[in-house]
């Protein structure tokens, strides 16, 4: 276990690096003097002193293998730099904004699990109609694009009913963006849970619990969904990226704080430190849920725990 | 497995030993044969009538979808303006038709980008022998650490947001998903029996490769391709909301999302209207994409 999970660490480290390599190099494969982009772009007309200047202080002039050990330097000590539009260090302009996309992020996946739970628990392998309805459902939910299914959570619930504000601050404008994350990802995993669930109906375990007496009620609730969820779990470090990537949009359509409002107007604004470190931050998180993924897959199947020594 | 997203930590859609094209031996589950489903043909129909709105606009909406009509900002739909009218008084529902030739081309675009650079790097990785398959793995798990439009969003940083940016940036960001799928295929295949008896009966290599392994590995690709274009327009969607593509006044379902968003409360259908099209077009596409995977595996559906 303790081996696998170093591996797998290392494994993370020599990823971002390779993430980081790439990100520098398309930087600097950019047209155009950043120097001549800190100072507002080619249409502010900088003099060609303050160009100088500026690419004195960033350093610019200097050999590109030596900005590239700088640049790799800082990833360790997750320091991007300072933003070219904000004037302030990239890190502690993602410091003060990660924590609402993070609580924002997080209640969405707990709210995509417990959707997806119910709905398997109710409609997976049920004969008819329910079985059928259920699995339109969430293909329907996992086809929903978030920026309209916000926009549409947002007139209903918030224009119309009044009854979420329609900025998404406050702890109840938190509700109508962790649902629109969180009801695409529930259809996905619910997709997944029940082909699972469906499949391992027909297993011989299930047939014994049925013989020792277990209510079909307790076979499904603890034996299947246990089996069922596995995969949903393994992919739920993804899930967890692709909700940090839709905050982005769930934080456009509600005007809420966070990293993804900040990342959208820096890419428009071409500020490629803060775009890099947003985007290098949202990797790490990314790369950590996965490992935390595999620690939970090992606690889910005890399966796992005495092969892991052979395996890793 | 089927769903509707491509998505990085999926288990693999396609068949892990694919029967060859001519096997011949095709069960259909005798209550779900695709073509007997309604949903099928609405979803058709549905992408029909999109193809004939990108092909031919005016057949469907002969009004200018540029027009403007001052007297007319924001009326609600009506029986004049079906889908109502815009803050210049222009008509939605024109304006969406109109728009479905560049958003469809802008999918189609990103969605032929993402499988060439899929196919290259795949096709490198799964005949490439170790070292190589090594360092495709290597590229493609390094790309699938920007989860979703992350990687279309640094693209656009990088060279500015206009069309053609989008459906590069779209494009580039389907590639590992793509990637790792033609990888997978092509190694199955060429592990599988005919192809080992192809080789055993004395064909050329580049027979094999291009007679037997490509056409093999790639056939359950057309899926991809169905399932994959829905989720191109729905991204190059997501990035024009976000302003990042086509600008106002064009007709372009993203773009017109981004300017409805101003809107929002005194005008609804603005943004409404574009993206029920957008996602009814995903959906449609998901089905037949669906439908046509059960009519083609051989061995019929899982």
């Amino acid at each position: 276990m303790v081996i696998r999970v170093t591996r797998r660490i290392v494994e993370a480290v020599v990823l971002l690096l390779a993430v980081g390599t790439i990100v520098f190099f398309l930087e600097h494969a950019v047209p155009g003097d950043p120097a001549v982009a800190i100072l507002g772009g080619a249409a502010a007309h900088p003099t060609k002193e303050a160009v100088a200047a500026v690419t004195e202080q960033y350093g610019f002039d200097r050999p590109l293998i030596a900005q590239y050990g700088d640049f790799l330097g800082g990833l360790f000590r997750l320091d991007f730099g300072e933003s070219y539009t904000l004037k302030q260090s990239v890190t502690s302009v993602i410091a003060g904004q990660i924590g609402p996309t993070l609580a924002l992020t997080v209640s969405a996946l707990v709210i995509a699990w417990l959707l997806s739970i119910a709905s398997t628990l109710l409609t997976a392998g049920r004969p008819g109609i329910v079985g059928r309805l259920g699995s339109v459902v969430e293909t329907v939910a996992a086809g929903l694009p978030q920026f309209w299914l916000g926009l549409v959570l947002l007139l209903v619930f918030a224009v119309q009913l009044h009854w979420f504000p329609v900025i998404g601050s406050g702890p109840l404008g938190i509700v109508l963006p962790a649902l629109t994350l969180a009801i695409p990802l529930a259809g996905f995993l619910g997709q997944v849970t029940r082909d699972e669930f469906e499949d391992k109906q027909q297993q011989p375990f299930v047939l014994s619990a049925r013989s020792r007496g277990l209510s079909e009620r307790a076979i499904r609730g603890k034996y299947v969904l246990r089996h069922a969820a596995l995969p949903g779990v393994t992919l739920s470090g993804w899930g967890l990226g692709s909700l940090v990537s839709g905050a982005v949009i769930a934080e456009v359509v509600f005007a809420r704080q966070g990293i993804g409002q900040v990342l959208v107007t820096a890419v428009s604004a071409q500020d490629l430190p803060l775009v890099i470190g947003i985007t290098f931050v949202v990797a790490l998180v990314y790369v950590v849920a996965n490992i935390l993924t595999d620690i939970a897959y090992v606690v889910i199947d005890p399966r796992l725990r005495r092969t892991t020594g052979a395996a890793a | 497995m089927t769903t509707a997203t491509i998505a990085p930590g999926e288990p693999d859609v396609l068949d892990p030993a694919p029967a060859p094209a001519a096997a011949g031996v095709r069960k259909v589950r005798r209550a779900s044969h695709p073509l007997r489903r309604v949903s099928f043909w609405v979803a058709a129909a549905f992408i029909a009538l999109v193809a004939v709105a990108a092909l031919w606009p005016s057949l469907l909406a002969p009004q200018d979808p540029l027009a403007i009509d001052l007297g007319k900002s924001f009326d609600a739909p009506s029986a004049q303006h079906v889908f109502g009218t815009d803050q210049s008084g222009r008509d939605v529902y024109s304006r969406v038709v109109h728009g479905a030739g560049q958003s469809v081309l802008i999918g189609v675009g990103a969605t032929a980008l993402g499988l060439a650079g899929a196919v290259l790097l795949g096709v490198l990785g799964g005949l490439g022998g170790r070292a190589v398959d090594a360092g495709v793995t290597r590229v493609i798990e390094v790309l699938y650490a920007f989860p979703g439009i992350l990687l279309a969003l640094i693209l656009i940083a990088v060279f500015g947001s206009s069309a053609g940016t989008q459906i590069l940036a779209v494009g580039i960001a389907t590639i590992p998903g793509y990637a790792r799928m033609v990888r997978g295929q092509v190694l199955a295949v060429r592990g599988a029996p005919y192809v080992q008896a192809e080789r055993a009966l004395g064909h050329s290599s580049a027979h094999v490769l291009f007679r037997t392994l490509l056409p093999n590995a790639f056939r359950p690709l057309t899926v991809l391709v169905t399932l994959g274009i829905g989720q191109a327009i729905v991204w190059a969607s997501a990035l024009g909301f976000l302003g990042m593509g086509v600008q106002p006044p064009a007709p372009e379902w993203g773009a017109m999302l981004n300017a409805g968003r101003n809107y929002l409360q005194q005008a609804w259908w603005l943004d409404f209207w574009p993206g029920v099209v957008i996602v009814l077009l995903a959906l449609s596409l998901t089905a037949v994409g669906r439908a046509v995977q059960t009519l083609t595996q051989p061995g019929g559906p899982r």
